[in-house]
């Protein structure tokens, strides 16, 4: 099975301090990490690998300092790493982002199997992964526990709000996945001081002959910030006092009744 | 941090003190008032290949260097030493089989231990100690076989072996000289492990009797040439005084890590601990000490990664260390005051853990001797 794994080095938002005056994120200093829900998602690709065989590439689109995080899936166990990396992809939103990293991809496929997380943890849109989907034309099942693969058949469980869902599709598919999917592995020291050593290939605009240079980079990408601001807080909500369960819940039916909601 | 690490050291440690901090943290101070580390928590370090760090990759270790290695423990030792020597204790026992054995009883050794398996030492007996030569279990040549008889006592990792070093008298009338050294398998045939011992501190470490009677082991399980038992255990305590030495530093490092944490919360007279100059005092004492014995440490080991014989270097750093990290753990439960008394908080077992330091391997008086006893022959 030819599984990849898109990953992507964030900065670490548990180290992030903020600016008591100025009420803005401090950045310098924070230590880069692969996006936690993205190690799920090498932890996800090497269980198929265990499972099914194959082989797992690991990709990223980013700075050359980004290299970090592919040695640390290789370390994790990957068999190979691709830095999708140029100054004409510099700016991209989601959906150019999503259509460089589909066209690395193509040229490094086919695959069977691609895999994200569920969302990085600095953007927070969740959108880039499931995108890269649509420009492949794959199949697409986003929150995903795990899937079990039968020939070219699919079962995966996702995760929704109202519980466990079992859905069935065909390869190939892009899952993103969550942090209830797997606790992902520890490197070995061996893989470690190996991965530290290993060769990290670089993928650049000269390298995606077919592609179209209108979807990449700060042109092609049709978001636009506008503005960024700290929202209001909105007021509390209300504390519901008493002393048995009997009482809190009256107070709380007398309350949900006047605001005409029961 | 005295040292200067590469960014491939930096690596590791990060990855180990990630491990260490998230999978056996949590379980610590459960098991150490139980006196049993929860087996489980074996297979993290196994996993990362902690077992086998400093083995050749011949015999299917990772081939670090012994300054990487003690990084790597002194890492583990700060969120648990008990935990940490149960892997030392069994890689220093495969080692001194490579070092001192045939390759293919190396490679029988390591076979034992590379899926997952710990080894011990059995050398100490209930009325030899400091002096191994007084040991009374014998080995007995019958036709190709020796029938091995004798109680050996504080054997680290006793319950937990899958294979032993043991040491047995070959020649009772000929004093160390008569010691001989052999390979046992745990599950030998005449061999019981003995009760686990109460102890005071490093109870995550397992340390049991072994009860020899008529243990039938090849005599191509003898480990060098017969006699040589003694310069072999010389030769393993050399490298495991460098070891534990490293580990205590750990404890050290850990227990300055507390105290100036606490030292910089607690307030008394609207103050934090920290502004007092008698108390900056203390804190800057166990740093100096933390700092010296690292450096020691790493010292000693790559003079060891040079394939130097460190006899008095080897004691000098176990002698040295164990007592700074007696000074400073101590210093830390005086920092906490009636916190650090208590159990709620870990500075009284980081104080419990490091008093073995002064006592295993050889006693600090042994070192002290051993050290004077090499001064004699470097002025003749």
């Amino acid at each position: 099975m030819n599984i990849v794994v898109c990953v992507k080095q964030v900065p670490d938002t548990t180290e992030i301090r903020i600016d008591p005056v100025k009420n803005t994120l401090i950045r310098t200093g924070v230590p880069s990490i692969m996006n936690p829900f993205d190690k799920n998602a090498v932890e996800t690709g090497l269980r198929l690998k265990d499972q099914y065989g194959g082989k797992v590439t690991v990709i990223s689109m980013g700075p050359p300092q980004a290299k970090a995080v592919l040695r640390e899936a290789l370390s994790m166990g990957a068999d190979d790493a691709y830095l999708v990396t140029d100054r004409a992809f510099g700016g991209s939103d989601t959906y150019a982002t999503s259509y460089i990293l589909s066209q690395a991809i193509r040229k490094l496929g086919p695959f069977d199997v691609i895999l994200g997380g569920k969302q990085a943890i600095d953007g927070d849109t969740g959108q880039t992964a499931p995108s890269i989907a649509e420009h492949l034309d794959a199949a697409r099942l986003t929150y995903v526990l795990d899937l079990k693969v039968e020939n070219d058949k699919v079962i995966a469980r996702r995760q929704v709000e109202e519980g466990i869902e079992i859905i069935e599709t065909k390869l190939p598919v892009l899952c993103t996945v969550t942090k209830e999917s797997n606790k992902p592995r520890y490197a070995t020291i061996k893989a470690k001081l190996a991965s530290l050593k290993a060769e990290i290939r670089e993928i650049t605009l000269s390298d995606l002959i077919d592609a179209d240079v209108t979807k990449m980079g700060l042109k092609g990408s049709p978001t636009k910030v506008k503005a960024t601001f700290t929202p209001k807080r909105n007021a509390c909500g209300v504390t519901i006092e008493g002393n048995t369960p009997k009482e809190l819940v009256v107070s709380l039916v007398d309350k949900l009744v006047d605001a005409k909601i029961l | 941090m005295s040292l200067l690490y590469t960014e491939e050291q930096k690596e590791l440690l990060a990855l180990v003190k990630e491990m260490a901090e998230n999978e056996i943290k949590p379980y610590v101070k459960e098991a150490d008032e139980k006196g049993e580390c929860p087996k489980e928590l074996y297979k993290w370090g196994f996993d990362m290949g902690l077992h086998m760090l400093e083995i050749p990759e011949e015999y299917g270790g990772t081939g670090l260097s012994y300054e990487t290695t003690a990084m790597i423990f002194e890492e583990l030792a700060k969120v648990d030493a008990g935990y940490a020597i149960t892997f030392v204790t069994s890689f220093v026992a495969l080692r001194n089989v490579i070092l001192s054995g045939t390759k293919e009883q190396g490679q029988y050794f390591a076979d034992k231990l590379a899926p997952g398996g710990f080894a011990a030492f059995a050398l100490t007996e209930p009325n030899a100690g400091s002096d191994p030569a007084a040991m009374r279990s014998t080995a007995v040549l019958d036709g190709d076989e020796y029938i091995l008889n004798g109680t050996k006592t504080f054997i680290t990792n006793g319950a937990l072996s899958k294979v032993f070093v043991g040491f047995f008298k070959t020649d009772p009338s000929a004093g160390h000289k008569g010691i001989s050294a052999f390979i046992i398998d745990a599950d030998a045939e005449g061999l019981t492990v003995g009760a686990h011992e109460n102890k005071m501190g490093l109870r995550l470490s397992n340390t049991t009797d072994l009860i020899f009677e008529n243990v039938r082991v090849k005599a191509s399980s003898m480990v060098g040439p017969e006699g040589s038992g003694f310069k072999l255990a010389l030769n393993a305590l050399n490298l495991s005084r460098a070891f534990v030495a490293t580990l205590a530093v750990g404890i050290m490092q850990r227990a300055l890590d507390e105290s100036v944490k606490y030292a910089k919360e607690r307030k008394q007279f609207d103050t934090p601990l920290i502004k007092f100059q008698m108390v900056q005092a203390m804190l800057a004492d166990m740093a100096i000490k933390i700092e010296a014995s690292r450096c020691l440490v790493n010292n000693t080991m790559r003079m060891i990664d040079q394939g130097i014989m460190v006899q008095k270097e080897g004691s000098i750093c176990k002698a040295f260390v164990s007592d700074c990290a007696q000074e400073v753990t101590s210093n830390a439960v005086q920092i906490l005051g009636g916190y650090g008394y208590s159990k709620e908080y870990p500075v009284e077992k980081l104080m419990r853990d490091c008093k073995v330091f002064q006592i295993f391997e050889g006693t600090n008086q042994i070192q002290r001797m051993t050290i004077a006893g090499v001064l004699d022959k470097e002025y003749k």
